[in-house]
């Protein structure tokens, strides 16, 4: 990873090298995973998820600019907008899935295996 | 002759639309009464209107007929004048007939006129020659009155029952008729099955008793054997000749040759094989040889039906089929298989006859008879004289028709009651006259009485098997005698006698008996089997009143006592059948006489002395049973002839169990077929049944070995979500290494 980071930056990205991006980005998705796999709270779960999800928002535009292209930006515009969408269904689940249950623990969806 | 036919045929047809045309209606008149007792039944009629339609349509049937015979009349005369001055000539003259194209039935062609290229044609037509002419008219005569019968006898099931009794009853007439007229092999086939549809219908008739579902499956059953041979036998027909059509096949036979042109007489299955398998379908259809146990059983059915399919009519096809291809059973010099006919009739006759004179029940005393005189009937073809043959079918028609519908009335008139331990004196009740009467002349006619029809026609055969083979002369002339006996037997035991009878286990609705007609009426077989013999069962309180037969029967069986006597001069006093023989000559079953046996009866002329023979014979029969069966007889259970019993032994066991046949087919057939049929069921259970399974087990197998994975908990999806992802790395990083 550092290899490529090393490959050659251009100056216009300050003192900050792509690595550094990738960095934080592989931090903040390993802690939304840590997040996911620990903890039962559905809420919190649903956090975690977004919180990989914009690691991997921010590694596409680290990328982007790496390149010099607009397709990280792009995409990862259209990805917020959907994002923003499906946090809104999926908050609306989580709601219906507490009415269900009155609890909001993961474990409590345990009969729905196969 | 026969280009001088064929051009009075060819000149006759433009003009002679007349003639295709009344032709047409013998065989749209049973067809038009079929479809109109179906709508009958289908509007529930509920009155004798589909007796009446039948009996209409098959009398107009029966004129048209007559009218086809007088129009073909001087063709016939043409042609048995000629045929009968050519007798003594060895000279191979095709008899005059007429074929009629009525519309294109199955006609096909293929290859397109390349190497591989073919046709078949099989036209619905009409082959008209004496011989069909012959069969039709006692076919719709005969169906004419015993629909009339029918339409007392079945009175008790008046409704749904009647319409389908009447429409299966023209559908029989209509499928005998094209078997008869059919122009072609396979319409004739076409008719043969039909026919054989509407016996299985008809036996089954009252499809609630287990007794006649049974025998229905096993005529059919048995016939499809015969019918095997017979489909196979048309198709090496087409093989040989290339076509089914009679008038080309006979066209070849006449030349000599194949469609190939090789020579008929070299080649090594035309002659022998072909005519063997149609053997096959006739012995099948006219119960012979290994076939006939299925005829017995057949009289299961009402006993119009036996009288009309199972004596007169449908098992003669058999013998006309035979007839009809006679060209071809004479191609081989040795007559191979004429002699294997005369042999298997012969060998039925007798075997027949034997178990006739031993049964108590009168309509399968009837039955055997039948199967006994068909062997006759055969015995006359293979022995070449096939207008002998043709003669008794035709006198037997008009016999057997008349004895069975006196055992019909009997049976109508006794709640059912058959069997002769349990009846006499029959002809002393009141009106019981006519029904005596005819019992009596139609075993006059059975036991060949002299001077009798029955008497002339089987003399033809007896006279003819002497000449050709003596051995199958001295059988068949026994088998007379034992005729004799067991006919007047039947005729001494119930008729004659003190009078004494118990009723059978069957209840019509009767007047006298207005209580049981409500469940009397459609409930024949049920309440039959309900009380399964016991005759008191019906809180009759032993008050039983015979029921005698009404018009309609007295009218039929005196017409055909009438009939009996009429036909004598058409089939006897003259040496060669009289009008039937000269019928015959007209016709593809035409004898030409080359070869006039040897044989000798006791030295003397076969014919000359075969007379007074068969007369001795037939009378010691009869006298045979008047000691046995009437003389000092004071009860209806005891005769003289069970003191005779224990010097027999257990012969007379045997007969009476039908020398175990039936027993022997289970044992040989029936046990290994089901035994066969029981490893089949389990191999297709465990072996077939398994293979599939197994295919099924594979992925529910698998399925249960990964179900364990969706353990609904969300953390171990997660982590193996992870997992996965780890590992993809992993292998990603190794790769770009």
């Amino acid at each position: 990873m550092m290899t490529l980071a090393q490959a050659g930056y251009p100056a216009a990205m300050g003192g900050a090298t792509l690595g550094h991006y990738l960095v934080v980005s592989a931090i903040l998705f390993t802690l939304g995973l840590i997040g996911f796999l620990t903890r039962r709270n559905l809420i919190i779960m649903f956090l975690c998820t977004e919180l990989m999800f914009q690691a991997s928002g921010l590694a596409l535009i680290a990328f982007g600019r790496y390149h010099m292209s607009f397709t990280g930006q792009t995409f990862v515009i259209f990805v917020l907008t959907v994002a923003a969408a499906e946090a809104a269904m999926a908050l609306a689940l989580v709601v219906l899935l507490f009415r269900r249950r009155e609890s909001l623990d993961a474990e409590a969806w345990q009969d729905m295996k196969g | 002759m026969l280009t001088a036919i064929g051009t009075m045929v060819t000149a006759a047809e433009p003009e002679g639309g007349g003639s295709h045309w009344t032709l047409t209606m013998i065989v749209v008149l049973p067809l038009v009464s079929f479809v109109l007792c179906g709508l009958c039944a289908a509007f529930k009629v509920k009155s004798k209107l589909p007796a009446w339609i039948t009996v209409a349509s098959l009398a107009a049937a029966f004129v048209f007929t007559l009218m086809a015979f007088m129009n073909a009349g001087p063709m016939i005369a043409a042609a048995g004048a000629e045929h009968g001055a050519e007798h003594a000539a060895a000279s191979a003259e095709h008899a005059g007939h007429l074929t009629v194209h009525v519309f294109d039935w199955l006609n096909f062609d293929w290859g397109g006129g390349k190497s591989s290229s073919g046709r078949f044609d099989a036209d619905f037509g009409f082959y008209i020659d004496g011989l069909t002419l012959l069969w039709m008219l006692f076919v719709t005569g005969l169906g004419t009155l015993i629909a009339l019968y029918a339409s007392e006898y079945m009175a008790h099931d008046v409704g749904l029952g009647y319409c389908r009794f009447f429409a299966a009853f023209s559908l029989f007439v209509l499928s005998m008729s094209c078997l008869v007229m059919a122009s072609n092999l396979l319409m004739l086939f076409f008719g043969w099955e039909g026919v054989g549809l509407c016996s299985y219908l008809l036996i089954g008739y009252f499809y609630k008793k287990p007794a006649a579902v049974a025998a229905a499956k096993k005529a059919f059953i048995v016939n499809r054997i015969g019918d095997l041979g017979l489909l196979m036998g048309i198709l090496g027909v087409y093989a040989a000749f290339g076509t089914v059509q009679y008038d080309k096949v006979f066209e070849f036979i006449h030349k000599g040759v194949d469609a190939g042109g090789h020579p008929l007489t070299t080649s090594s299955w035309i002659p022998v094989i072909l005519p063997l398998l149609l053997t096959a379908g006739a012995f099948g259809k006219s119960a012979q040889l290994f076939f006939y146990v299925w005829l017995p059983d057949a009289m299961e059915g009402p006993t119009p039906v036996s009288a009309l399919i199972h004596a007169a009519t449908m098992v003669t096809a058999g013998v006309f089929l035979i007839a009809r291809m006679m060209p071809l059973y004479t191609i081989d010099p040795a007559h191979t298989i004429l002699t294997f006919v005369a042999w298997g009739g012969t060998i039925t006759a007798f075997w027949a006859a034997t178990i006739g004179m031993a049964h108590f029940d009168i309509k399968r005393v009837m039955g055997y008879s039948t199967a006994s005189q068909l062997g006759y009937m055969f015995a006359g073809l293979g022995v070449m004289n096939s207008a002998g043959g043709a003669a008794h079918v035709f006198s037997h028609a008009f016999f057997k028709a008349t004895l069975f519908l006196a055992c019909g009335a009997v049976m109508h008139g006794f709640a059912g009651q058959l069997d002769l331990r349990k009846l006499s004196g029959v002809r002393k009740l009141p009106g019981w006259k006519i029904v005596a009467a005819a019992m009596f002349f139609g075993a006059l006619n059975l036991s060949g009485v002299t001077f009798t029809a029955g008497f002339w026609s089987k003399d033809l055969i007896l006279a003819s098997s002497f000449e050709q083979s003596p051995a199958i002369g001295w059988i068949l002339l026994i088998t007379a005698g034992l005729t004799a006996y067991y006919t007047f037997r039947a005729y001494f035991r119930v008729f004659e006698g003190p009078v004494y009878f118990e009723p059978g286990d069957e209840v019509h609705g009767h007047d006298e008996h207005e209580d049981h007609a409500g469940h009397g009426h459609d409930g024949h077989g049920e309440e039959s089997h309900a009380h399964d013999g016991h005759a008191q069962g019906h809180g009759h309180g032993g008050e039983f009143h015979p029921h005698a037969p009404g018009w309609a029967i007295n009218t039929v069986l005196a017409t055909l006592v009438v009939g009996c006597f009429a036909i004598i001069p058409l089939v006897g006093f003259a040496e060669h059948g009289a009008w039937v023989g000269k019928m015959v000559g007209a016709s593809s079953a035409a004898m030409h006489g080359g070869e006039e046996g040897h044989g000798t009866f006791l030295g003397m002329n076969p014919h000359s002395v075969m007379y007074y023979v068969s007369s001795v014979v037939g009378l010691l029969g009869i006298a045979a049973a008047w000691w046995l069966h009437l003389a000092g007889r004071t009860s209806a259970a005891h005769a003289n002839a069970d003191k005779l019993e224990p010097a027999l032994g257990p012969i007379v066991t045997w007969a009476r169990h039908k020398w175990y046949v039936d027993e022997f087919y289970d044992a040989v057939i029936r046990i290994p077929l089901k035994f066969l049929s029981n490893i089949f069921y389990l191999l297709d259970q465990y072996l077939v049944d398994g293979l599939v399974n197994l295919t099924g087990f594979v992925p529910k197998g698998l399925g249960r070995l990964i179900r364990p994975s969706q353990s609904g908990e969300l953390h171990g999806y997660a982590l193996g979500m992870a997992g996965g992802l780890a590992v993809l790395i992993l292998i990603v990083l190794m790769v770009a290494r």
